[in-house]
């Protein structure tokens, strides 16, 4: 860890790397990520509606109920676990890959301290990235939302907007996106270490990757629940 | 000149390297021989800073590397340039971007400096029109050399190779041999080689370091090699058929 947060050797070349991984790991997110967020979005204002049948229960609950739900939950958390397991495996595959095959090596021979010039980027690239992913989730998650509901007929625009509007407490959008950054250093930097303290072979790489995703998900729920009891009770 | 004084090291239990004493002079090939799992990739690996030795020194020109601040480590290593037997390339760059990595990194050279300098190296291993290519796309051999022009990217003092002619067919060898040699005197480096080839024994060893359970168990060159009654050594060097025909012949 001390390695890793250490003086980066030349900050041209950092920057570079961060561009490189913010490409890699966050442009390379965004059409999953979309399609995800507006499947599950539509999926739970449908829900939503079905469940709400009662006549004491106003029909905006289910815009104000999905914005809620993406919000809080879905966009971050979800998303977390989405992305542990496509970055996560990524992450853990190619550094271990490097590892097993004297890349690291070969940066440490040269001088270069591998720990820093080969996480640190992905660490601070998805620092960057994760939120805004999570931002965009959000728009898309409420957007799917509000088509389902529009185009099955369950509730009309204005009911809808009304619902999503209602009663939005921007606290819950921070706490979200606190969530994200905590969420991508956790994936980032499990997966890194998973990968930079492999040993062996191909097969090694593999399990080191499996690893990654299985801590990071993990990790992610734990810390979920500490900062929805710190941010929000 | 690289010195190697007392060098132990353990692995857990087993005891690796034992009190290796050993001296690899500038301008000239020096070649650490000796069986799998002798120590010799151990000594390597301790000699360019991988693994600490327990106890001993290890002396670059007389500075002592094992026990130097992580400021004088990053120094020395600059002065360092090691091929590895895999070639150890970033997958993720191209040949010519593989070479110009550490001239970016250590150096103030502008981007046109920079250039000429890989083109250079690239022309000095006999590399043609591989500048855009990735690792996944070239031979063995090709890598072999784009791992030699890389290491020499820095006009290093120290050049490293570990099993520099594994996975590659004889005649390559022996050109990635002669190419070795050639770099060595061409930049005076003080050349270590790690190998199993018994071509390269006799075509480089200018000095050569047999290690045998760990222990430095003999030292000499390729013309004494044949002269030793060394049984170890013997054993291991004239260990095929043909060797020991070839052998038996002089």
């Amino acid at each position: 860890m001390g390695r890793t947060f250490g003086r980066v050797d030349k900050w041209s070349a950092f920057w570079s790397s961060v561009i490189r991984e913010i490409d890699k790991l966050g442009m390379g997110s965004i059409v999953i990520v979309s399609i995800i967020s507006v499947f599950i979005g539509a999926v739970i204002s449908i829900q939503l509606a079905v469940q709400i049948d009662s006549p004491l229960i106003p029909k905006f609950t289910i815009g104000f109920g999905t914005r809620d739900t993406v919000i809080l939950e879905f966009s971050s958390t979800v998303i977390g676990l989405i992305l542990a397991g496509k970055v996560g495996s990524n992450i853990g595959s190619e550094i271990g890959s490097m590892r097993v095959s004297e890349q690291i090596d070969a940066l440490e021979i040269m001088g270069v301290n591998s720990a820093n010039y080969l996480i640190l980027p992905k660490i601070v690239a998805a620092l960057i990235i994760n939120p805004i992913l999570t931002l965009m989730s959000m728009i898309l998650g409420i957007l799917g939302g509000y088509i389902a509901c529009i185009s099955s007929g369950l509730l009309d625009s204005d009911t809808f907007i009304f619902g999503a509007q209602y009663y939005f407490k921007p606290w819950h959008l921070y706490y979200s996106l606190i969530k994200s950054i905590v969420f991508a250093f956790i994936i980032t930097s499990i997966s890194c270490y998973k990968g930079y303290y492999v040993e062996g072979g191909s097969e090694e790489v593999g399990k080191a990757s499996t690893k990654a995703v299985v801590n990071s998900s993990i990790s992610i729920l734990f810390w979920n629940l500490i900062l929805t009891v710190l941010l929000l009770l | 000149m690289i010195e190697v004084k007392n060098a132990n090291k353990h692995f857990g239990t087993n005891h690796v390297l034992k009190d290796i004493n050993a001296t690899f002079e500038d301008g000239k090939c020096n070649l650490i021989i000796g069986r799998s799992g002798s120590g010799k990739t151990v000594l390597m690996k301790c000699l360019v800073g991988l693994f600490t030795p327990e106890t001993g020194e290890i002396l670059y020109d007389g500075r002592d590397f094992a026990h130097a601040t992580s400021a004088e480590k990053k120094k020395i290593r600059q002065d360092i340039g090691m091929v590895f037997q895999g070639g150890a390339l970033f997958d993720s760059l191209n040949c010519e971007e593989n070479i110009a990595f550490p001239l970016k990194m250590f150096t103030k050279m502008t981007r046109t400096e920079i250039k000429e300098r890989v083109n250079y190296c690239m022309d000095r291993v006999n590399l043609v029109n591989a500048n855009k290519l990735f690792p996944s796309e070239i031979s063995g051999g090709m890598k072999k050399r784009v791992a030699i022009a890389r290491a020499i990217a820095l006009k290093p003092k120290y050049l490293f190779f570990d099993e520099p002619n594994s996975g590659l067919d004889p005649q390559t060898s022996i050109v990635i041999d002669e190419l070795i040699i050639e770099i060595t005197k061409e930049i005076n480096a003080t050349t270590i080689i790690n190998t199993h080839d018994m071509n390269s024994v006799f075509e480089m060893g200018e000095r050569i370091i047999y290690i045998f359970k760990g222990e430095k168990n003999w030292e000499g060159d390729f013309t004494q090699i044949a002269k030793s009654d060394n049984k170890e050594l013997i054993d291991f060097i004239f260990a095929s058929n043909l060797l020991k025909r070839v052998k038996d012949t002089f």
